[in-house]
């Protein structure tokens, strides 16, 4: 397994945007979610994307999964992308064990076994093997998280995409799952592109942070974060690039309020 | 600096533990405040009924009292128990081609939006319709017979069923649906992996209304068409009447509500409770 080099010279895009544009509804209630979207992520490393509320970053996930199709423009990804979200979206009546199992049946494997045994293995990696026969209601919001990030891994993903996986849970479990997100990325050498409007988030995580402007939806800036890691989410270092990304942000926002 | 990857392991395992609490009752004390208050209630019925046979209202022939009721229950037991499983074998095999024909109908309705708008209110048009309302015509396709009374528990029975899909498939949340298709389930694996048993708890309570529109329809039925050769419950109860046994009539109402209780809290109730436990729709374990 190679250590992964945050610093290797750009080589190619796992996921390429050009001139995305997404409308949803017609004449009155007419939508511009995201208008001229120009977004390279590059291959191996994980991208953040922050904006305010209402930049389309939810829609945008869903282009490049599959989900939708761009209004305009063109969605390229290299290999298969799996999508987690805010919420778990586990399957409530199955266990923990049997919903990384139905990702890996959804995938193509037929052999009731190896789906057992793969299973397993990827929630002993999220540290869940203990309760590999729990329902997700029987056990915390964090995790949740970490066997729906198990099932995500399941589907083999070349590209992982996250829209606010951690924003609904505390600050300690946030931090704890972070290392986890972090340890398991550079160990499956994945492409990830993480959606959060929480800035210290982004930084903490990102090779890269990508702000998006709201309504419609463009990208505004790219910053390289040149923190090294570990990173920490309350050191000075990050704490440092998160207010310029977080002022740039409120730019942004104040240009809603001036009409 | 950032914590080693044993630590981590630590303490992820001390916020898990930390989370999870244990909330589960005891087994006896459950089982015991689910049968106290039925066991309550009925021993009230019982009170109020000998009361009123003590205020002398009616004659004891038109109203006797419940020992008298049950002293002829227990001496007819083996005609009890075969018109009770006459009937409820009826009942069952019109409430599963009921199952059968309402649930085609009502997947087709919920995954098909042309056949929704085209009969998806006409459905509902049918459950409000008294099944007692089909039993002329029914008898004119079918003559009184068997085929009768299963022609009408099943049209009784399906729209129900048919319903319950319909509206537990309405019910799916759309992020599940949407996990679903970014795992990469379309069409007949969405329907049968996310859609189905994501809204079963729904569909389930239109099973269980299903099964009471049919057991209606059922005694309606055996009431009417009373020439059949297998005497289920409505018969005897027609024939109690007929012969002025009025204690028998008594009794087979009896029977009648018992095999009701029976069905509701032992089949549908504890599948009931099952299937809310495991979708985690209740508290405790």
């Amino acid at each position: 397994m190679g250590v992964h080099e945050p610093l290797q010279p750009l080589v190619e895009s796992a996921v390429s945007l050009q001139q995305v544009t997404k409308v949803f509804g017609a004449g009155q209630s007419l939508v511009v979610a995201l208008e001229g979207i120009d977004l390279e992520v590059p291959t191996g490393r994980f991208t953040c994307l922050v904006g305010a509320s209402g930049c389309g970053k939810s829609t945008l996930l869903s282009l490049v999964a599959g989900l939708e199709k761009p209004s305009a423009g063109s969605v390229a990804v290299v290999g298969r992308t799996a999508l987690m979200f805010q919420e778990a979206a586990l399957f409530g009546w199955l266990t923990l064990q049997k919903n990384v199992e139905l990702a890996i049946k959804l995938r193509g494997e037929s052999n009731r076994q190896e789906r057992k045994a793969e299973a397993m293995e990827l929630l002993e990696l999220v540290r869940l093997a203990d309760f590999a026969h729990h329902q997700p209601h029987e056990v915390s919001g964090g995790m949740r998280q970490r066997a729906a990030l198990a099932r995500s891994l399941a589907q083999k993903p070349d590209v992982l995409l996250m829209d606010e996986p951690f924003g609904a849970l505390d600050a300690i479990t946030r931090d704890l799952l972070h290392e986890e997100l972090e340890s398991i990325w550079r160990a499956q050498a994945m492409t990830v592109l993480f959606v959060t409007h929480n800035v210290r988030e982004a930084v903490r995580l990102g090779d890269e942070v990508i702000v998006l402007s709201s309504r419609p939806g463009r990208v505004v800036e790219r910053i390289s974060v040149d923190v090294e890691r570990p990173r920490r989410i309350e050191s000075a270092a990050v704490a440092g690039v998160a207010a310029t990304i977080a002022d740039r942000l409120r730019e942004e926002v104040r240009r809603h309020g001036d009409h | 600096m950032a914590i080693t990857d044993h630590s981590l392991d630590t303490a992820l395992a001390g916020l898990d533990a930390l989370e999870l609490t244990g909330n589960g009752t005891a087994r006896g004390r459950r089982i015991a405040a689910a049968v106290l208050p039925k066991v309550a209630a009925t021993v009230l019925f019982f009170a109020l009924w000998q009361a009123l046979v003590a205020s002398k209202w009616k004659p004891e022939f038109v109203v006797p009292s419940p020992f008298t009721v049950i002293k002829w229950m227990g001496q007819h037991p083996s005609d009890l128990l075969h018109a009770s499983w006459v009937t409820l074998s009826r009942g069952l095999l019109g409430f599963l081609v009921a199952v059968v024909i309402g649930g085609v109908i009502g997947i087709l309705n919920a995954s098909v939006p042309v056949v929704r708008s085209a009969v998806g209110s006409m459905i509902t048009g049918l459950q409000t319709m008294p099944s007692i309302a089909w039993y002329p015509l029914a008898i004119v396709f079918f003559g009184l017979g068997e085929h009768a009374i299963l022609f009408v528990v099943v049209v009784g029975a399906a729209p129900s069923v048919a319903n319950g899909i319909i509206s537990g498939v309405d019910q799916v949340p759309p992020l599940l649906k949407r996990a679903g298709r970014s795992m990469g389930a379309k069409g007949f694996s969405q329907l049968r992996s996310v859609v189905l048993p994501a809204s079963l708890p729904v569909v389930f309570s239109g099973l269980k209304q299903g099964w009471a529109f049919a057991w209606r329809s059922l005694l309606a039925g055996e009431i009417i068409v009373v020439a059949l050769n297998n005497r289920g419950l409505g018969t005897l109860l027609q024939q109690n009447k007929d012969f002025l046994d009025y204690v028998g009539l008594y009794g087979v109402m009896v029977t009648l509500f018992l095999v009701g209780v029976l069905v509701d809290s032992l089949g549908f109730g504890l599948a009931d409770r099952a299937i809310r436990r495991r979708w985690g729709l209740v508290e405790g374990r």
